[in-house]
C-alpha cells in the first residue's frame, strides 16, 4: 500500500493539481502555486480557488487532443492484435519445445532488453529507410522496382511497436501455455476432438489469463507511446504521446499537458477497472 | 491345475472356442529410441471383461493403455478392435475411452459441459446431449452438482464426473488409467464396488491399469500380470494368487515363500523334495516334473500354520525361531528363522485378543502345512 501511496497517488495528485493549474511565464510554468508569505491559513483557500477545469474544457473544444487520443487507441488495438497474432504462435512453440531448449528460447526473447530501447528503435530507420535494409533486399530479390516509402507513415509506427511490444505479450502467454496440462488436450482427442478444435476448445480458453495479461501489457504502453511515433512516424502520425510531448515541451504549457495525461489515465484505467469487476463478479457466480 | 478354482466363475469368454476376441494385440512392439516398452506382446481381449492390467511402474501397463488410446503407434505388431485394426488410427477416430489418472478434467467447463464434451464433438443435437448427460449424472448421483466447475468438487465427485466423461459415448472399450490412486482408501474400496456394478450392468469392456493388486484382485475378471514390456500371466485372479506359473507372478501378488529344493520323487501328483538341509517336503503338482530338477516350492503365508508344540500327522514340518511378529490388527505374520537362516512367514488370524497371544519372540516354533497348500515352481 505504502508503494502504491508514493509511486503512483502522489505522483498523480501532482499532475492533477497542475492540469487544473493556469499557465504562467514563471518557474515552474504554472499558477497557482502554494504561497506561504501571508499564513497557511489564509493561503490554502486561496490556492485552490485559483484551480479549475478551463483546461479539461480546452481538451474538448480543441480537436486535435480526441483526434490523438483517437488514433492512438486505433494504434494501440491495431498493434495489440498484430502482436498477438504473432505472439501467440511463438509463445505456443516456446511452451511445446523440448524442455532442455526452454531456457534458451525464452532468454533469446528477452535478450532485446540488453540493447536500449532507444537504439533498437533508431537501427529500424537503418532498416525501413528508402536505401534501408528491407528495400535493398526487396529489390535484389526482384519483388519491387522502386523502393517501398515505409518510414516516416504509420505502417513505420505499426512496426516499430509490433518489434517493440512482442516479447510482453510472449512471456505471459509462455507462462500460461507452458502450465497447462497435456493430458487435457490428450481427453479432448480421446473424446473425439481433432487437434485443431482441441486447440480453440481447450488450450486457447486455458491461455485466457495470459492472453488478457499480454494485451495489457502491450495495449497500454503502445496507446501512450511517443518515441516509436516520434523516431519512425511521420508528420501525419498523430498519437496522444506526441501530443502530449509537444504540449509539454514546444508550447510549455504544462497546465495542458497534465490535463492530457490525466484524461488518458483515465481512458485506460477506467475500462481496465470495469473489466476486473466484471471477471470478479462472474468468479463469484460460479462460486 | 487351474480348472478347479474357474469353475466357480459362469461366463468366462476367453475358454469358448467360438468367441471372437474384441482386442487382439498381436506381436506388438513399441521402442523409444533403444528402451523396448512393449516387448512382441500377444494377447486377448473378450467382449464384457474387465480386464486389469497389473505390474511396477514401468513394466509397460501404461504405454499398452495409451497405444489401445490411440496416443501411442506400435513399432511393430497390429492392435485390432472386432477385427479391424486400429493401431494406425488416430486417437479421435476409435470407439475407445479413457478415464485418465490426473481426471484430466476440463477446468474452464462446468461439469455438464465436461460429461457433454466428447458428444458434442460428434456434433450431436442439443437435446440429445442434455438427456444423455442428465443420464450420465444420474448415474454417477452428481445431478446437484452439473453447474459446478471441476475445482470446487471433491476428488471422489471429480472422479465421478471423469468416469462419466468417459462413458457419455458409450465406448466398445473403456480404459482406467490408476482410476482410484488419488482416492483414500475407504472410498477406493467403495468405488471398486462402484465401478464393478458399472461394468456389469452397462455391459461395457473395462480394462483398468493399476499397481495396487488387492484393487486388481477386486474388480477384475482376469489379470495380465506384466514385467519390462513381457505378460507374464494371464488368468483370473483366483488362479493367479492360487496357481501363479512364475515365482515372479507369485512374489508380486500378495506375500509369498520360496523354499528351494530337489525333486527326489514324483509318484502321480505327489512329489518329494529334498531341501539343501535334508528335510524332505510333500507338494502336489499337476505336471510331471523331472527327478534331480531345482524347483521352488511356493507357499502363502496364510497357509502356513504356526505351533509351540510339534504338530502329528503332518507331512511338511519346519522348526525355527520367532524372528519378529507383524502386527498388522486383524492377522499376525510371524517371522520364523529356521536353522539354515532362511526366513519364513507364516500368517495367523487374531481370533484372541492380543494379550492372549501365545507365541512371542524368541519362541521356538513349528511350522507345518499340508500336501496341497504349497505349489511347485521351476522358473
Amino acid at each position: 500500500m505504502l508503494w502504491l501511496l508514493i509511486f503512483f497517488l502522489a505522483p498523480f495528485f501532482i499532475v492533477l493539481k497542475i492540469s487544473l493549474s493556469d499557465m504562467a511565464t514563471s518557474i515552474p510554468p504554472y499558477t497557482p502555486q502554494l504561497d506561504t508569505k501571508l499564513g497557511l491559513l489564509s493561503s490554502i483557500p486561496a490556492y485552490f480557488k485559483a484551480l479549475d477545469f478551463e483546461n479539461f474544457i480546452w481538451l474538448i473544444e480543441d480537436n486535435l487532443y480526441w483526434k490523438s487520443y483517437l488514433s492512438s487507441l486505433k494504434v494501440a488495438t491495431i498493434s495489440t492484435l498484430f502482436v498477438l497474432l504473432i505472439g501467440y504462435p511463438m509463445a505456443y512453440a516456446l511452451a511445446r519445445a523440448p524442455t532442455r531448449w526452454r531456457g534458451v528460447l525464452v532468454l533469446l526473447i528477452i535478450l532485446p532488453f540488453w540493447t536500449s530501447f532507444l537504439i533498437r528503435i533508431y537501427s529500424w530507420i537503418g532498416i525501413l529507410k528508402t536505401e534501408g535494409f528491407l528495400n535493398y533486399f526487396l529489390m535484389w530479390i526482384g519483388i519491387i522496382d522502386t523502393p517501398l516509402e515505409i518510414l516516416n507513415t504509420n505502417i513505420a509506427v505499426y512496426i516499430g511497436i509490433v518489434y517493440s511490444y512482442l516479447p510482453f505479450m510472449i512471456l505471459p502467454l509462455y507462462a500460461a501455455l507452458e502450465k497447462m496440462d497435456d493430458s487435457l488436450i490428450e481427453a479432448a482427442l480421446d473424446l473425439g476432438s481433432t487437434r485443431v478444435t482441441a486447440f480453440w476448445q481447450v488450450t486457447f480458453p486455458l491461455s485466457m489469463p495470459g492472453v488478457i495479461a499480454g494485451c495489457f501489457l502491450v495495449f497500454i504502453p503502445a496507446m501512450g507511446e511517443f518515441v516509436i511515433p516520434d523516431i519512425l512516424g511521420g508528420s501525419e502520425t498523430l498519437m496522444i504521446g506526441k501530443t502530449l510531448w509537444s504540449e509539454f515541451f514546444n508550447n510549455r504549457d504544462w497546465p495542458v499537458a497534465a490535463a492530457v495525461a490525466v484524461v488518458l489515465l483515465l481512458l485506460l484505467v477506467i475500462p481496465i477497472v470495469l473489466f476486473q469487476r466484471q471477471q470478479e463478479k462472474e468468479h463469484e457466480v460460479v462460486a | 491345475m487351474a480348472t478347479e478354482v474357474l469353475d466357480n466363475i459362469a461366463h468366462e469368454s476367453w475358454n469358448d472356442q467360438n468367441v471372437a476376441p474384441l482386442i487382439r494385440f498381436v506381436n506388438v512392439t513399441k521402442k523409444y529410441g533403444d528402451f523396448t516398452a512393449i516387448d512382441n506382446l500377444t494377447l486377448d481381449i473378450y467382449e464384457k471383461e474387465f480386464y486389469a492390467l497389473l505390474g511396477p511402474s514401468g513394466c509397460g501397463k501404461t504405454t499398452l493403455l495409451r497405444l489401445l488410446a490411440g496416443f501411442e503407434e506400435p513399432t511393430s505388431g497390429s492392435i485390432l478392435i472386432g477385427g479391424e485394426d486400429i493401431s494406425h488410427i488416430p486417437p479421435n477416430k476409435r470407439s475407445v475411452n479413457m478415464m485418465f489418472q490426473s481426471y484430466a478434467l476440463f477446468p474452464h467447463m462446468n461439469v455438464e459441459k465436461n460429461i457433454g464434451f466428447g458428444l458434442k464433438q460428434e456434433g450431436r443435437s442439443k437435446e440429445e446431449i442434455k438427456q444423455r448427460v442428465d443420464e450420465m449424472l444420474a448415474l454417477v448421483q452428481l445431478e446437484e452438482f452439473a453447474t459446478r466447475k471441476p475445482h470446487q468438487l471433491s476428488g471422489g465427485q471429480r472422479q465421478r464426473v471423469a468416469l462419466a466423461r468417459s462413458l457419455a459415448k458409450k465406448p466398445k472399450l473403456l480404459l482406467l488409467d490408476e482410476p482410484l490412486g488419488a482416492l483414500d482408501k475407504k472410498l477406493r474400496e467403495r468405488t471398486q464396488f462402484e465401478l464393478m456394478n458399472l461394468q456389469e450392468s452397462l455391459g461395457l469392456t473395462f480394462m483398468i491399469v493399476t499397481h495396487d493388486q488387492e484393487e486388481a484382485m477386486t474388480v477384475s475378471s482376469r489379470i495380465a500380470i506384466m514385467d519390462k514390456g513381457i505378460v507374464k500371466q494371464v488368468d483370473t485372479p483366483a488362479v493367479i494368487y492360487e496357481a501363479p506359473n512364475s515365482r515372479y507372478v507369485s512374489d508380486f501378488i500378495g506375500d509369498v515363500n520360496f523354499i528351494e529344493g530337489i525333486v527326489s520323487s514324483q509318484d502321480n501328483k505327489k512329489v518329494v523334495l529334498k531341501t539343501a538341509d535334508g528335510e524332505s517336503l510333500i507338494l502336489h503338482s499337476e505336471t510331471p516334473l523331472d527327478i534331480g530338477a531345482i524347483i521352488w516350492l511356493s507357499i502363502r503365508p496364510e497357509k502356513v500354520k504356526v505351533s509351540k508344540t510339534k504338530p502329528e500327522n503332518v507331512n511338511n514340518v519346519l522348526q525355527g525361531k520367532v524372528d519378529d511378529i507383524a502386527y498388522s490388527g486383524n492377522v499376525s505374520t510371524y517371522y520364523v528363522r529356521l536353522a539354515n537362516g532362511n526366513t519364513v512367514k507364516a500368517q495367523a488370524t487374531n481370533s484372541r485378543r492380543l494379550s492372549a497371544r501365545e507365541i512371542t519372540w524368541e519362541d521356538d516354533v513349528w511350522l507345518y502345512w499340508t500336501d496341497t497348500a504349497g505349489i511347485a515352481l521351476s522358473e
